[in-house]
């Protein structure tokens, strides 16, 4: 899901690092806010967790093969702010230490990886979970659901670019057949990841996954009293 | 606790399960190959650097050598997004010295 170098003409990489630098801007200003519980060793875990998760590639259908993106694992845990930081920061670490992803792609990879997926995702996180019961199974099935989605979001923040500034020659529709195709599949190992990670934490230190909201405490409560 | 807990699981991911990883092409790699996206791909800018593509500098064993970036990268991503936010936090707490506690959102009991 990298976008390597050439794929995107130049003006079209140039307007996507923009927008993503300045997303990047906005989510330090407003992560300030967020700054003084001291969350820092939790979301360079998140970062050190999902680089680790980058790397672990699990065949899909017909010699293609997907991995964890965990922008929406890294919301889910640490909330979009800090979670997208951490996306930003794995996203620069592979494309400046590991040659993962184009230097003139960064922007397109941080608005594809790091923004969309923390965010939307996120956004479709917080819908699901109003819909569901507000259990453990309710926080774990909205986190399945906006996992599998945050993956189709990122191919189709691919395909848009693709639309505006593709160097290749197949038509938009084509591509987004294509991409959306192969990343419903990716999508739902995303899923199994994302919510086995967040089910693992929740029954280990339920107070450490921002997305459980009120249910975190009333679990760690529970678990409280139950000891 | 947790977070060293949690640190060595990324480490045990990184070192061992990424020898079972596939190495077949991603899913945009193959959407760019059957659909001629990646006719104009540049090659790497830094494609010569030491630990391009997951490798290790000076080991032949692509497992080993994969392993090796693994733990460097667990590393950097650990230190740089936990440096941030530690930075982040001193430049906050210097601007607004005077923040009332339980203004924000409560911290959680036993936050290591």
């Amino acid at each position: 899901m990298h976008v390597p170098d050439g794929f995107i003409d130049a003006p079209t990489s140039v307007a996507a690092a923009a927008v993503a630098a300045g997303g990047v801007a906005v989510v330090l200003r407003r992560s300030e806010q967020h700054l003084l519980d001291a969350r820092a060793p939790m979301t360079g875990l998140v970062a050190a967790f999902v680089f680790a998760g980058q790397m672990l590639n699990f065949p899909v259908a017909g010699g293609t093969s997907g991995h964890l993106l965990g922008g929406l694992l890294a919301a889910v845990l640490v909330g979009p702010w800090l979670g997208s930081l951490a996306l930003t920061v794995v996203v620069v670490v592979q494309a400046l230490l590991f040659a993962d992803g184009g230097l003139s792609a960064l922007g397109l990879n941080v608005l594809n990886m790091a923004l969309v997926p923390a965010f939307l995702g996120y956004g479709l996180f917080l819908l699901a979970r109003r819909l569901l019961p507000a259990t453990r199974a309710g926080v774990l099935a909205a986190t399945a659901v906006a996992a599998f989605t945050s993956v189709l979001l990122a191919a189709a923040a691919f395909t848009l670019e693709y639309a505006v500034g593709g160097n290749g020659a197949a038509p938009v529709t084509t591509v987004a057949g294509a991409m959306l195709g192969v990343h419903a599949l990716v999508g739902v190992g995303e899923a199994v990841i994302t919510t086995a990670t967040v089910g693992a934490v929740l029954a280990t230190r339920p107070d450490l996954v921002h997305g459980a909201g009120p249910l975190a405490r009333q679990v760690a409560l529970d678990g409280a009293v139950a000891t | 606790m947790f977070v060293l807990a949690g640190l060595l699981v990324a480490l045990v991911l990184a070192v061992v399960v990424s020898r079972f990883a596939s190495s077949a092409p991603d899913g945009l790699e193959t959407v760019a190959a059957s659909h001629g996206l990646d006719g104009e791909e540049a090659p790497h800018a830094l494609a010569d650097s030491p630990f391009a593509d997951h490798s290790a500098p000076g080991v032949d064993d692509e497992a080993a050598g994969g392993g090796a970036a693994g733990v460097l990268g667990v590393a950097v991503s650990f230190a740089a997004a936990a440096g941030l936010v530690a930075a982040g936090t001193a430049w906050a707490r210097r601007r607004r010295p005077a923040r009332p506690e339980g203004a924000g959102p409560p911290a959680p009991a036993g936050t290591p």
